[in-house]
């Protein structure tokens, strides 16, 4: 197992407006790509147990092949800004994704 | 013969963030044919639009402003300037053209033609849609915008489509200042007008509004040039020391949008999926590919704020092991001894809010480490319906903390260290986003008039 912030050149989070975080998580080389995408690891239940949110709270989890990157968007319990927000920008709310465990990669026939 | 194009220079990703000489001048020698830059962004929060002040200072938007201004003069080429002043409303906009004023008056600059493309949209315009079910909200998270949220918001602008900055565009105006503006559209508009097609001007737009955040290492403090084709664009950053390659512009259509490639924008929808993205020379993509369809209906985007309450707040920091090991305890019972020392103040009023740096001040219930630390930063909040309110549960949330005598303490001269004389900040007002919503228009232009300005 390898954890995800190892395999991932970029691993983020930040507001897309003021009422969601989307995380981005890129990669500069197609097997890492490949090897998280195919592990299926990033799904509706790790983020919904990651993040605490329910199904509906969370609009996207889309990997997009020719940048090499899956994002993932789910709303803001709190809006940006307002009273009780702890994250402004939503900049540092990437840190549980990190620690996602990717499986090695199934051996090739 | 050299194939036609057009090449538009965005000096920074946020005017007034700043950018290189160096790099502005190189870019200047490759003849842009237009410089247009982002002032916008409500990253953040509502407290700008809300209170009506700038997102960056008046030395730093005018330093920007006089080298964009004075070298697009100098080049006959047109400005633009999206969402002046950071929100893009009435007194932002205002606030942009006082400097202005300043810079053409102390560089000499007497005929240079300028458009104002306001965004302020009244309430009553608001409230007509919202009877006839053309006002949504954006995203499942935002409620239904009813009255008292309309009333209560101070100012509301929208996010103008290309349609209206072509018209400014069609005035000859030299200088160009946009209210609120969706970010690419600036730059989008300019291409449109110059005939080039609209899913490429916009994508140009969506990479350039961030100026050199496309490339590697990426800032918005640098300067990006791009430079559009009949089939496709290119983009490349005036400072050769910043790589840009295929994976860092493929990369940069993820930044700060819901979706990866399908994005929405005023009567458009772009969808970047079947992009491809070549590397033309050393630090110079081209992308093809980019496309967009007319949204269903054409829909602008509001943004209000309001005020929510005022704040009182105090940092301090906590170093005894004794006293950060039952941390979380001692907070509520200071907080219980304050409820119960201003009984009169009814619990409505007020909200006390602990934020411990050092155990999950940013993340907090969501935080799965439970590591104990050494030191702890506390920050303690009041906010309340009055800013007295605020500040008097917040002097005696601190002095309660201060002397809180709590089982086992055994430094019982004080529980906090203060880094600063007065320990107590009142901050003022705290504003949410109320309006964060779609409306329907059956004119791209009719709530963005277009002003001339000599």
């Amino acid at each position: 197992m390898t954890r995800l912030v190892e395999l991932a050149k970029v691993l983020r989070s930040k507001n897309s407006g003021p009422f969601e975080i989307t995380l981005d998580v890129l990669f500069d080389d197609k097997a890492s790509y490949e090897r998280v995408k195919k592990s299926g690891v990033i799904d509706y239940p790790a983020i919904m147990k990651a993040y605490s949110l329910r199904r509906q709270d969370i609009s996207c989890i889309v990997f997009f092949d020719s940048a090499m990157g899956v994002k993932i968007t789910f709303n803001r319990p709190i809006s940006s800004g307002s009273m009780a927000d702890r994250d402004v920008y939503g900049a540092q709310q990437h840190a549980p994704l990190m620690e996602l465990l990717i499986p090695e990669q199934e051996e090739r026939m | 013969m050299k194939e036609k194009s057009f090449k538009i220079l965005s000096p920074c990703g946020i005017l007034g963030y700043g950018f290189p000489d160096e790099s502005f001048n190189r870019a200047i020698e490759m003849s842009p044919d237009a410089i247009v830059v982002d002032a916008g962004s409500t990253d953040a929060g509502p407290h700008k639009l809300g209170a009506g002040v700038a997102i960056v200072s008046k030395m730093a938007a005018k330093k920007d402003l006089r080298r964009i201004i004075t070298a697009g003069y100098k080049l006959g080429i047109p400005v633009i300037i999206g969402s002046a002043g950071g929100s893009g409303g009435e007194v932002h906009v205002k606030w942009t053209l006082a400097i202005i004023d300043e810079i053409l008056r102390e560089e000499g600059i007497k005929d240079l033609k300028q458009a104002i493309v306001w965004a302020d949209i009244p309430k009553a315009a608001v409230r007509e849609a919202m009877r006839k079910g053309e006002v949504v909200p954006l995203g499942t998270s935002v409620p239904q915008l009813e009255e008292k949220a309309l009333e209560e918001t101070t100012a509301i602008v929208a996010q103008m489509g290309i349609e209206p900055i072509i018209k400014a565009l069609e005035s000859h105006a030299g200088l160009i200042i946009c209210g609120r503006a969706y970010d690419p559209a600036p730059f989008a508009a300019v291409g449109v007008y110059n005939g080039y097609p609209k899913a490429l001007s916009y994508h140009m737009g969506k990479v350039l509004e961030c100026g050199a955040l496309c490339c590697n290492p990426g800032t918005t403090k640098d300067c990006m040039m791009g430079e559009l084709f009949e089939d496709h664009f290119d983009v490349y950053p005036a400072d050769p020391r910043r790589k840009c390659n295929t994976t860092s512009v493929a990369a940069h259509t993820f930044y700060e949008k819901d979706h990866p490639f399908i994005l929405h924008g005023p009567g458009i929808i772009q969808d970047l999926e079947r992009c491809t993205f070549v590397q033309k020379a050393e630090n110079r993509v081209s992308v093809y590919g980019s496309d967009m369809r007319d949204s269903d209906g054409y829909w602008i985007k509001l943004e209000g704020a309001r005020l929510q309450a005022y704040r009182t707040f105090v940092i301090a920091g906590v170093r005894d092991p004794i006293l950060i090991s039952k941390l979380d305890e001692v907070e509520k019972a200071v907080q219980a001894s304050v409820e119960k020392q201003y009984e009169e103040i009814d619990r409505s009023l007020y909200t006390i809010m602990f934020y411990n740096y050092g155990i999950n001040a940013v993340m907090g219930d969501l935080e799965p480490l439970k590591d104990v630390p050494h030191e702890v930063g506390v920050l303690f909040q009041v906010v309340a319906s009055t800013q007295e309110i605020a500040s008097a549960i917040c002097a005696s949330l601190r002095s309660t903390f201060m002397h809180y005598g709590y089982e086992g303490r055994k430094a019982t001269a004080g529980n906090l260290a203060f880094p600063f004389a007065p320990s107590d900040v009142e901050f003022g007002k705290v504003f949410e986003f109320s309006v964060y919503h779609l409306m329907k228009v059956s004119d791209p232009c009719s709530f963005f008039p277009l002003e001339a300005r000599e």
